[in-house]
């Protein structure tokens, strides 16, 4: 007789790479050993989940960051042209669906506009600039064909200012809401906060709208920047946007991503470092039924000194057809002495047929670095997280929703802004179904 | 009066050719009000023998029974084994990200008793059992068992048998990792549930100094998945001096005798 109420059995977890040349703060986060097969990976691998393991050949060697030899420098580019048409072969484009991304592609030029509301604490300028403006020649370049042609037809671009040494007393919000029609909307966003200044600004994007939006954050010396987006986006909505933090000195940069609606949302997410001792965290959540596509692509670009990054990127999928990609670029440049790093991405696949991508790839140019180190898991629930929480009385479909909440709570936490977190958490359990006897979760103080 | 009773029981791990016998006919019988010592080497089952009461699916039982006053625990689920009374703290408690150790008290309270607990005596319990148990209380807004050391999450262990109030706790290594003060605090923590209902503790171990703040009633030596011998306190005193050498060398020429007669009869 077996022994056994919980559904899975542990088997070797699918699409797992690790690779950590230093021990990292995040090494709790890795599949430790002697947990069993941990994330629950599926009784038989769930259809094409984990196409982990893509990065370099060399990046894998244990015992010390060995360099990697020089890949192809990143093509970009303001002009459109500059990239050709698409076509789903493209290394960029290999992964979304290109029948739906084309109604964003092929988009004509238009006034469409998203509604705006705004709540901007004092000192905070809401602007705008022209095309052709001094401040937007300066910005990253596109690095895709979407993103140039967004560039392009947004005829300029919203500013919000922070100044310098401001300390905000709250979050700039700006909420962008789709209003429908099928004009796709071009916008392009410029968030510039000055040396010293603390800031965070949100960006919370809901209604029906097909969307290419492009977001820039200047981080001035010294300050700390938190950019939240959340993509709560109407069912139908097509997302599209490149967003590049320029990360000043000794400035720290904290992004916290959180896909949620939408048909098809597709973020390229940045991050170039403009003086040494600078800090990135990129964090992400998606959640994807069976009508979504999500993907996200990072691009972390150490070419200064003693600069850091750390990535952590999660996501369920629930549905058939439900569809994520998750491509981590970290580039460690010969100059980017002192450099430490490291990315995570763990997806959680709730039920058979869907797929999630995950790609970390770490290029390593230099030897003298603190640590550098990727990890990439997809799987089914943890097994001996479930059996925790069962042995304790709570019967495994509750023991199952509180580990997928506390999956998601693990990185919506870092967003900072309690009744934000509240509000997604609620939109993620409604997704999940109601949690039976959790009313009244008040905590003992 | 409960009485958990296990019969013959046998536990292989591991699938199909790489199935490994681990229990090899356990019999044990925990009634309320009394404390049992489970002694043995590493190795020995100990916990294979706390996991497969507990139901943990790795292990598949191959024969014998076990029950809770009479009910066949065997056929039941994990958390309806929880909820018929049975608690184990375990050698190794699992981290869960994201879910906090409060939200994850008060569900497994819920779970237990059957209606959520009144928020306003509910919050005074936790606190008043980690005071007991010289938790801080921040661990209540913590992430279960995440960046514990491993003595706090033995402390969370005693703290969930605490508040949940079992009829049978089966306590699995939990004076390993645990300093003097540690395993002085999470004694009493155990010795005030016995001194306050009637519940029966199955204490695994293989070291005597916990012993020295739980008394038991009787002690099992537990040697290559059975139980060897029995007694009372003193036979933890006998170990203490003596060590398992004895009991291991008597098994080891049990089983090859075991052996040499089964290849005697396919011969
Ligand atoms: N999946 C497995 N496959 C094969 N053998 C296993 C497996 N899991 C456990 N074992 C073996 O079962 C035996 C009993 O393990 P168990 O953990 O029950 O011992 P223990 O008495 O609790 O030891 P300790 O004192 O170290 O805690 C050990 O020899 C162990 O290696
Ligand atoms: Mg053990």
């Amino acid at each position: 007789m077996a022994a056994s109420s919980l559904p899975s059995q542990p088997s070797p977890p699918t699409g797992t790479t690790d690779l950590t040349t230093q021990p990292s703060t995040l090494a709790s986060e890795l599949f430790a050993p002697g947990v069993g097969a941990q994330a629950g990976p599926p009784t038989t691998p769930a259809e094409g989940t984990g196409t982990a393991g893509q990065a370099t050949p060399g990046a894998h060697s244990h015992g010390g960051p060995a360099p990697t030899g020089s890949p192809a420098e990143r093509f970009t580019s303001t002009d459109p042209d500059a990239f050709g048409v698409p076509t789903g072969r493209e290394e960029t484009w290999r992964f979304t669906p290109m029948k739906r991304v084309g109604l964003l592609l092929n988009g004509a030029a238009s006034d469409a506009h998203l509604t705006w509301t705004s709540d901007l604490p004092e000192g905070v300028e809401l602007t705008s600039v022209e095309a052709g403006d001094p401040l937007l020649k300066g910005l990253p370049e596109p690095a895709d064909r979407l993103a140039a042609l967004t560039r392009q037809r947004s005829g300029g671009a919203a500013v919000v200012r922070v100044p310098q040494e401001a300390q905000l007393d709250r979050p700039v919000v700006l909420g962008l809401a789709g209003t429908g029609g099928d004009d796709v909307v071009w916008g392009q966003l410029v968030i510039e906060v000055g040396a010293f200044a603390k800031a965070t600004v949100v960006l919370d994007h809901t209604g029906l709208a097909r969307y290419s939006g492009g977001v820039s954050v200047l981080v001035g010396d010294s300050a700390q920047v938190t950019l939240v987006s959340v993509q709560d986006w109407a069912p139908g909505a097509l997302h599209g946007g490149q967003y590049d933090a320029v990360v000043g000195r000794d400035a720290t940069f904290k992004q916290v991503v959180v896909t949620l609606g939408g048909d098809l949302v597709r973020l390229v997410s940045n991050v170039q470092y403009t003086g040494p001792g600078g800090t990135a965290e990129l964090f992400g959540v998606y959640f994807a039924d069976e009508t979504q596509h999500q993907e996200h692509r990072l691009w972390v670009d150490h070419a200064v000194p003693n600069c850091r990054s750390n990535v952590l990127y999660k996501g369920a999928l629930q549905g058939e057809e439900a569809r994520t990609v998750w491509i981590g670029d970290v580039r460690i440049r010969p100059t980017a002495t002192g450099t430490e790093t490291y990315e995570l991405n763990r997806n959680l696949v709730l039920t058979d047929g869907a797929r999630a991508d995950s790609v970390p790839n770490l290029e390593i140019e230099t030897g003298e670095i603190v640590g550098a180190g990727h990890a990439s898991a997809t799987g089914r629930f943890d097994d001996e997280q479930l059996f925790y929480l069962c042995s304790r009385g709570i019967d495994a479909e509750t023991a199952r929703r509180l580990v997928v909440r506390g999956f998601f709570a693990d990185v919506v936490q870092h967003i900072g802004i309690d009744a934000l977190q509240d509000r997604l958490m609620r939109t993620i359990e409604t997704r999940l179904g109601a949690l039976p006897g959790l009313e009244e979760q008040e905590v003992p103080a | 009066m409960s009485v958990l009773e296990i019969r013959d029981l046998h536990v292989t791990v591991g699938e199909g050719d790489d199935a490994k016998e681990i229990l090899r006919g356990v019999d044990l019988t925990v009634r309320s009000g009394e404390t049992h010592a489970i002694m043995g080497p590493n190795g020995s089952g100990k916990s294979t023998l706390a996991y497969s009461i507990a139901g943990h699916p790795k292990y598949t039982i191959t024969g014998g029974t076990v029950t809770l006053d009479g009910e066949d625990v065997l056929a039941m689920t994990v958390d309806e084994r929880a909820r018929a009374g049975l608690f184990l703290a375990m050698q190794y408690p699992v981290e869960v990200p994201g879910v906090s150790v409060s939200n994850f008290l008060r569900t497994a309270a819920t779970a237990i008793k059957g209606e959520a607990p009144k928020l306003r005596t509910w919050v005074k319990d936790v606190k008043t059992e980690m005071a007991g148990l010289e938790m801080d209380p921040a661990f209540a807004e913590r992430n279960v068992n995440e960046g514990f050391s491993g003595g706090e999450k033995k402390r969370h262990e005693i703290l969930q048998m605490r508040l949940l109030k079992p009829k049978v706790a089966i306590l699995d290594e939990t004076d390993s990792g645990l300093d003097v003060d540690a395993l002085r605090i999470v004694s009493e923590g155990v010795n005030r549930t016995r001194e306050e209902g009637d519940v029966g503790v199955l204490l695994i171990t293989h070291y005597t100094r916990i012993l020295k703040y739980i008394k038991p009633d009787f002690v099992h030596v537990f040697v290559a998945g059975r139980v060897v011998d029995e007694g009372g306190p003193e036979l933890a005193a006998k170990l203490e001096d003596e060590g398992y050498a004895a009991y291991v060398k008597d098994s080891n020429e049990q089983a090859s005798a075991e052996k040499a007669a089964s290849e005697v009869v396919t011969a």
